[in-house]
């Protein structure tokens, strides 16, 4: 054995999690800052007006980087949830928690952007779409989940049965997301697509850095809200009296 | 020596049909809900033949889903007021087994009648026999994944406050399948397309939902008792 060889279990007890944390946060928030403003920049000055729909394309700079953040935030917060409760880790359940409420706010952000973009791009503000369902149904999965972790008063359990609504809902996902395709090819006729849309390298590289911009940021606030809840549930262990001063 | 597994299963299902057979206006309740709720949406929409037939497999299934909703406390709300949870899972038998009794009871009390009273139902709504028996069919498959998915639910929320609220937000979701394939079964043999493919996915989903979800259910009954 190296002695180089980090030992990374040590990071799953709160206790050294917390001041790591502590020193990650400034970073992430300054990647997060960094990778909007060039985001911005390239998305709203570079980036080409769309022949067909004009300006209003822009809004899938925050538009896709949100739904995208919405589905890998649930696949994420299902697994901390799982690895939380099946090797009996709390600091992945409380990863967990803090994951939650972040995914919620991208998938709703995604939901009213896009609605937003519907209303020029195709007319109404919402029509019950594939994509469109099924992330509202997301949102709904994320919905109960944060309900059922806060209507159980014991951490413990709280943890436990999210994880386990969780991966119900994780195994779901799919039966959920082809349903709705099928049903929604039941009634083609209230169905209307984004008609083919070119994107020019810019679009692209502008909707990729704020996808980053995105990630850093649900890093930077989920660890803070990871430290929160730490400091809440561990608020009588003596190294927290010594780490906050 | 104890009992194998099948025997205790026996128990569980006779025990509860007999719970369920001297509190016999808890189950007469859901039904009224189902009758009362379907009979309100002509009331509500409109007598016009046409538009009732569209909407008939959807009003059916969505009653369905809420009246479901409305008894799944009673799979393991009183067991656990009273510690017989407690004791079922503490038996040697697997706990997969307790819960697909008492699922399979549960099934039997609230969600059968449903499915016989559900044809009268239809004919409030204009629908052909053809089109009556896919209903049966359709509840018949897939209510049973209504009650395995919902125990889940029941057994996560057990002993909170607002259990029966929060029941509704974590299981209503996980129907939409369900839903989805069995109105699109009946709208097919509405439309006198083929109802094949939507029973089969019902069926696919009637299977997985016997697999995983009395496992599901005997974790979080574990989660909760603890």
């Amino acid at each position: 054995m190296s002695k180089r060889k980090m030992n990374w279990y040590k990071y799953a007890a709160p206790a050294n999690f917390y001041p790591i944390a502590g020193k990650m946060i400034p970073v992430f928030t300054v990647l997060t800052v960094l990778l909007f403003v060039v985001g911005l920049y390239v998305g709203f000055f570079i980036a080409p007006t769309d022949f067909q729909q004009g300006e209003s394309y822009r809004i899938i700079f925050i538009h896709v980087p949100a739904a995208w953040m919405g589905m890998f935030l649930y696949v994420l917060m299902a697994l901390y949830a799982g690895v939380g409760w099946a090797f009996n880790a709390r600091l992945g359940s409380m990863m967990a928690t803090a994951i939650s409420t972040t995914g919620a706010i991208f998938t709703f952000i995604s939901l009213v952007t896009g609605s937003l973009w519907g209303r020029p791009a195709w007319g109404v503000y919402w029509v019950w779409d594939a994509r469109m369902t099924s992330t509202l149904i997301l949102m709904f999965l994320y919905i109960g989940f944060i309900s059922l972790q806060s209507s159980i008063d014991d951490p413990r359990r709280a943890d436990r049965a999210g994880a386990v609504l969780a991966l119900v809902g994780l195994i779901n996902v799919p039966i959920i997301y082809f349903s709705v395709q099928w049903w929604n090819s039941l009634h083609q006729g209230s169905t209307i697509t984004a008609k083919s849309f070119k994107m020019a390298p810019s679009m692209l590289a502008a909707m990729l850095i704020l996808l980053g911009a995105c990630w850093m940021y649900s890093i930077a606030v989920v660890l803070t809200r990871l430290r929160y809840i730490i400091r809440e549930r561990e608020h009588e262990a003596p190294w927290l009296a010594e780490a906050v001063v | 020596m104890s009992a194998s597994y099948q025997t205790m299963f026996g128990w569980i299902v006779w025990r509860d049909l007999i719970l369920a057979w001297r509190r016999r206006a808890d189950v007469l309740a859901t039904l009224f809900f189902f009758i009362i709720v379907t009979s309100l949406f002509p009331l509500g929409i409109g007598p016009e033949p046409q538009t009732l037939r569209t909407i008939a497999p959807g009003i059916v299934w969505v009653a369905a889903l809420l009246a479901s909703m409305l008894s799944l406390g009673r799979i393991f709300g009183n067991d656990y007021q009273d510690g017989t949870l407690e004791q079922l899972l503490l038996t040697p038998q697997p706990t997969y087994f307790v819960v697909l009794g008492k699922v399979l009871a549960h099934w039997l009390v609230s969600e059968v009648p449903l499915v016989i009273i559900a044809p009268v139902l239809g004919l409030q709504f204009g629908l052909s026999q053809n089109s009556l028996a896919i209903v049966v069919v359709s509840l018949l498959l897939g209510t049973p994944v209504l009650s395995l998915i919902g125990s889940i639910g029941a057994a996560l929320t057990l002993g909170l406050r607002a259990a029966n609220v929060l029941v509704a937000l974590l299981v209503l979701p996980l129907y939409i399948p369900v839903l989805i394939f069995g109105t699109g079964a009946i709208e097919a043999a509405v439309n006198g397309t083929t109802t094949q493919p939507w029973l089969l996915l019902l069926g696919a989903t009637l299977v997985l939902a016997l697999v995983f979800a009395p496992w599901a259910t005997s974790a979080a009954l574990r989660i909760s008792v603890e």
